[in-house]
């Protein structure tokens, strides 16, 4: 089985993060760059599931020069090869130019599960999934917390706001995760040696067919008008706890009328 | 006035607090024109619909539009797009409402924008990104703008819309019938909102001890008539769900009240509530970040001050 995994870098949560001024896109020299977190997940899925049923595991990430660094990640926990989409004109694509040049690549290098992280945590759409399957005519089996293979089916346990539905389609499919699916493995010291010895081709937009004019910040499908920084929330109100916290807080909701 | 798609959510054929929100929101903008997709439809969801300024209801309601995961959604809006020519459309900014938008910008090569908290004119739409860090105004600029709304980003008000009826018929294609749902598996969550919509919500963390424990945050959330959320310090630990982790990677909230008992408010914790109105904070650290962005903060340990405050608003009821 051939599966894909694409995985994404992402500012560190931890850090602080910014647009930029000049095209309003993230500034991802402003913070250190690390794995998007849910991609580990899916990275962790796709390995699982090469161990039981074989097959082959490839990474494929679209990013800039410095995205290498969560390609060797993906590749340290045991993924096989990588291609990583580089180009100048992929520069502040949104979520649709973004699906349309992963899905011209996915093409190209061809598939039989896709898995992906169900959002990253600084765009935070969670729709590349859904437009990926709109994109290929595949098969959407996303938000799943739970992913059996047998044959050419495949059935995954969504999640929903009530619970779960069980969902089952064929391969070709794509497939997103959610977090606790599974417990993502860290790399082993020879994991990491023998990462760097793997197989990284890197596509320009030419190697994936990608129409220039269809990616970029320019021809964006939407735009940020302005932003700014979030003003600080007003000062509260703190009190220490004297016996009466409860009473206080309930006297606050009140005069809210929360209560 | 330009017709705006708002496509309503609804669970066992009530009409969903959100999309109350939505048409209150789109009347603003324009004429509201309710999508109902899925079986379900009645009379009273017509009038609840009408109440809140449905000028308009499409309705689907063949079974097989839920039979499949979110394409024959968007292939509904898509054609509803196609021969209505709508100023936009408006979905739920949830996991499923996304996605639908994601699908249907595609197909109908139009721009979308995802958790808005606000809309104004021109479809300019308020986001607020990095964690709260950062308030941006988007907009799209090509196509039919698809906007995915969180909700409570607006109070529902009522006005009388005429909401004249008309039945679609898609025909689903083969490839919206490549994802099929072959069981819905509901888990209890008994009589409590549902997390994301709720208008109150009050949380645990790692300061709530134990699981058992939570049985305190639950009573304080019934009081209230609240949702109950976790910090991931309380689900890793096994002590709630994981489907009630607020913050980065769980479910993002946006109440009128956020309660946060036992929570330190790293930066994770607080991109999934920071929009909320108005937040309660109960920790016995004063030095605890939360406290950075509490309106009113008590700093005491939680095991007396939220049973306490449970017992309060019982007797003030
Ligand atoms: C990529 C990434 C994604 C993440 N996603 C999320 C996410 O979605 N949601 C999330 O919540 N976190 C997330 N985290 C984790 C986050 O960084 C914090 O570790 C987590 O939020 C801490 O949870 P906590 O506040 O409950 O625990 P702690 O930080 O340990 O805080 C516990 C608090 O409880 C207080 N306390 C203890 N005992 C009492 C008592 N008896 N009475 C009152 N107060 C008491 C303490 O003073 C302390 O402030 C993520 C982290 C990463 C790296």
């Amino acid at each position: 089985m051939n599966i894909v995994v694409c995985v994404k870098q992402v500012p560190d949560t931890a850090t602080e993060r910014k647009l930029r001024s000049d095209d309003k896109t993230l500034d991802r020299d402003a913070a250190d760059g690390v794995i998007n977190e849910l991609c580990e997940y899916a990275v962790e899925e796709a390995l699982r599931l090469k161990e039981a049923h074989g097959g082959e595991v490839t990474v494929l990430t679209m990013g800039p020069d410095k995205a290498t660094d969560t390609i060797r990640k993906a590749l340290a926990m045991g993924a096989d090869k990588a291609v990583h989409l580089v180009d100048p004109a992929l520069h502040g694509s949104d979520a649709l130019s973004t699906s349309y040049a992963l899905a011209q690549t996915l093409k190209k290098i061809g598939f039989d599960l896709v898995i992906l992280g169900s959002e990253s945590t600084d765009a935070r759409t969670g729709m590349l999934a859904a437009m990926l399957a709109e994109r290929l005519g595949t098969p959407q089996l996303t938000l799943a917390n739970k992913v059996e293979i047998s044959g050419a089916g495949i059935t995954v346990q969504r999640v929903t706001d009530y619970g779960f539905d069980k969902v089952e389609a064929s391969l070709p499919a794509i497939v997103s995760v959610v977090e606790k699916i599974n417990e993502p493995r860290y790399p082993s010291f020879k994991g990491i040696m023998a990462a760097k010895k793997k197989q990284v081709q890197t596509f320009g937009i030419a190697d994936a067919e990608i129409d220039a004019a269809q990616v970029g910040v320019a021809n964006a499908w939407s735009e940020v008008a302005d932003f700014a920084v979030a003003p600080p929330r007003a000062a509260g109100t703190v009190v220490k706890d004297e016996g009466d916290g409860g009473v206080k807080t309930a006297d606050y909701l009140a005069s809210k009328k929360f209560i | 006035m330009t017709e705006i798609l708002v496509l309503v959510e609804h669970v066992d054929g009530d009409v969903k607090k959100v999309t109350l929100e939505l048409l209150t929101l789109a009347r603003s903008l324009g004429e509201p024109a309710a999508v109902w997709a899925g079986p379900g439809y009645s009379e009273v969801a017509k009038g609840r619909l009408a109440e809140f300024g449905a000028e308009k209801v499409y309705v689907a309601d063949s079974a097989d539009i839920v039979d499949y995961v979110v394409a024959p959604k968007a292939e509904l809006l898509a054609s509803l797009v196609a021969s209505r020519a709508p100023a936009a459309v408006l979905i739920a900014s949830t996991a499923e409402g996304k996605e639908i938008a994601g699908r249907l910008a595609v197909k109908t090569d139009s721009g979308v924008i995802t958790d808005a908290v606000g809309l104004g004119e021109g479809f300019v739409a308020d986001q607020s990104i990095f964690g709260g860090g950062v308030n941006v105004h988007s907009r799209v600029s090509k196509g039919t703008p698809i906007v995915a709304v969180r909700p409570n980003s607006t109070a529902p008000v009522p006005s009388t819309g005429a909401a004249a009826e008309e039945k679609v018929d898609v025909a689903l294609s083969d490839a919206a019938r490549a994802a099929k749902v072959v069981e819905r598996v509901k888990q209890e969550k008994g009589a409590r909102p549902e997390l994301t919509e709720a208008a109150i919500v009050v949380s645990g963390g790692r300061g709530v001890g134990s699981g058992e424990n939570f049985a305190i945050i639950e009573k304080l959330a019934d009081s209230l008539g609240a949702a109950v959320g976790a910090s991931r310090a309380a689900t890793d630990a096994g002590w709630y769900p994981h489907a009630f982790q607020v913050g980065q990677t769980g479910k993002t909230v946006s109440p009128q009240l956020y309660i946060a008992a036992g929570i330190s408010g790293a930066i994770q914790h607080r991109a999934g509530m920071q929009t909320s109105k108005t937040i309660v904070v109960i920790n016995k650290d004063p030095e605890a970040p939360i406290f950075e962005i509490a309106d009113f903060g008590i700093v005491g340990d939680l095991n007396q001050v939220v049973p306490q405050l449970t017992e309060e608003i019982a007797k003030r009821k």
